[in-house]
């Protein structure tokens, strides 16, 4: 074997070596500094915790299988730690059960009546977190929160009831990222079905109800998409009276 | 022929007869809209018990759902049913009462024709069932207005909830009680060409409303075997389609699309039905009549 070839093996050898230290300090680096799931739902709870009470304006839009809506202008009033109020100033507007929901600070609100869960991560790289209630006897079966760490930001929520089914809820960010405020929420919801007696409704048969049998046990979503936000101005317990 | 229309009109406003269906229409109104005044709550909890498992109602919400259009509208669907009946006081008794009277015979020795003299009962019967319409339009939709107010209107179907914003329901309201007009046109032809067979006005009066009453009750049932032969050439069936203008069609999403109208082609389809059964009624009245001999 001559010199040459010699050195080429040695230098393999050695940046090989270099690679495998600095590939095994990035691992212990990133599993050192991996976030516990404790320590993501703190950092996100102090976030939202900065926000007292705020009050927005947005459009609001039901799908619901059977229900017919037009698009309507609402207010969405929070004050800490739980309150919230859908108005809808002028018109009506179906408000679906569990729209309490629609505020992600509300699962923040009892952390310690939770136990934390670490789910790792889902397929789009969103850390998974579920919240699982200390208390049988809690209406709320399961809270599943997937968020992402960059932004420590809730991006959707899962929550399953004893009573009324599973919420779900998908945030988008962008003008009030910083706030931790969503500019456009989607909630679903479970729909029970909905039917009346044609004796009572004493409808007029113009073929269009022929297939309502597909309307049943549907889901129902609303969605808000936030035009504004005043945050932390105060607001009258009063107007939660409704 | 407006000479003609002229006395016959002042002959069916002359009769106390007339007036005791402006007085039902307007104890029933005004007995309804007392009522959902003092206990509308209750009446709009029943209708929302069907879906409170799945939507939170609040008190403004229910408050608001009981407003002018929502009383209006279910005022209209008692009331557009027992009109017929209402109708049928006075159209039944157009040519019936004159032959009771004995002043029928009298009646056509005067320089007319039998066919004019028919279209002259006729329209001034029709004239009578559009205002007796018009009554109940201002005492139902102005009057529950000026007590309830306005606001969205919502109408519960069966099997689905149809929701027009309050700009978008006043034009449905002047198609539906002109299509509602039609409808009870369709009626009263019916007691008119009855009418030319009695010579007491009791029997076409009778005979039309239990026609209609029969009628009505086949087209509510929901059996297959009716729905495909039966139901589809009774004109009751028709009679209710100016509930169709509050039919709205949505977006892929669910929103109501405003101003639309969800199967217009049907309501149409139904109006033609309704105006074909007004032809044939009046026109085989008026041959009836040209044919028969009179004797009182």
């Amino acid at each position: 074997m001559s010199f040459r070839p010699m050195f080429v093996v040695f230098k393999r050898w050695r940046y090989g070596n270099y690679s495998f230290v600095i590939l095994l300090s990035l691992f212990y680096w990133v599993n050192v500094k991996a976030q516990t799931a404790e320590e993501v739902v703190q950092k996100i709870k102090t976030k939202l915790d900065k926000i007292n009470d705020y009050e927005a304006e947005g459009k609001m839009k039901t799908n619901v299988a059977f229900i017919k809506a037009p698009v309507a202008t609402v207010k969405v009033f929070y004050k800490k730690p739980d309150k919230i109020l859908i108005l809808n100033e002028s018109g009506i507007s179906f408000i679906p059960r569990g729209a309490v929901n629609i505020n992600i600070s509300n699962v923040f609100v009892n952390m310690h009546a939770f136990d934390i869960i670490d789910g790792g991560r889902d397929n789009t790289g969103l850390r998974i977190i579920k919240l699982l209630p200390k208390d049988d006897t809690a209406d709320i079966v399961l809270s599943t929160l997937y968020i992402d760490e960059s932004s420590m930001l809730v991006k959707r929520s899962k929550t399953t009831t004893k009573e009324n089914g599973t919420y779900e809820l998908e945030m988008q960010y962008a003008k009030f990222l910083q706030y931790g405020l969503p500019d456009k929420i989607i909630f679903s919801f479970n729909t029970k079905d909905y039917k009346l007696p044609k004796g009572i409704t004493l409808d007029y048969d113009d073929g269009s109800e022929k297939n309502a049998d597909k309307v049943k046990n549907k889901k129902g979503t609303v969605e808000i998409n936030y035009k504004n936000y005043i945050i932390n101005k105060g607001i009258d317990n009063k107007i939660f009276n409704r | 022929m407006w000479k003609l229309l002229k006395i016959e009109l002042f002959k069916i406003f002359k009769r106390p007869r007339t007036y005791i269906a402006f007085g039902a229409i307007a104890a029933i109104v005004f007995l309804f809209q007392i009522a959902l005044w003092f206990d509308g709550k209750t009446y709009i909890e029943l209708i929302l018990s069907n879906i409170d498992a799945s939507f939170d109602f609040s008190d403004q919400f229910k408050t608001r759902l009981l407003n002018g259009y929502f009383v209006c509208f279910a005022v209209l669907n008692i009331l557009l049913i027992q009109m017929p009946l209402l109708v049928a006081l006075v159209a039944g008794d157009v040519i019936a009462g004159e032959a009771n009277m004995g002043t029928l015979r009298l009646s056509l020795t005067k320089p007319i024709g039998r066919t004019q003299y028919m279209l002259g009962k006729f329209f001034a019967s029709s004239i009578y069932t559009v205002s007796l319409l018009l009554f109940l339009a201002v005492l139902a939709l102005f009057g529950s207005i000026l007590l309830f107010g306005t606001n969205d209107l919502v109408v519960f179907r069966s099997t689905s909830i149809h929701q027009m914003s309050r700009d978008d329901i006043f034009w449905r309201y002047i198609a539906a009680f002109g299509y509602a007009a039609v409808a009870l046109t369709t009626v009263a032809s019916l007691a008119f060409l009855l009418s030319v067979f009695a010579d007491n006005s009791i029997g076409p009066i009778i005979a039309t409303m239990s026609i209609v009453i029969v009628f009505t009750i086949l087209s509510e049932m929901n059996i297959p075997l009716y729905d495909r032969t039966i139901k589809p050439y009774l004109f009751t069936t028709h009679m209710v389609a100016w509930k169709g203008f509050f039919y709205v069609r949505s977006d892929e999403e669910g929103a109501t699309i405003k101003g639309s109208i969800e199967n217009l082609p049907a309501i149409l389809k139904s109006l033609s039905v309704l105006i074909i059964y007004v032809f044939l009624f009046v026109g085989s009245a008026i041959w009836i009549f040209r044919k028969k001999d009179i004797l009182s």
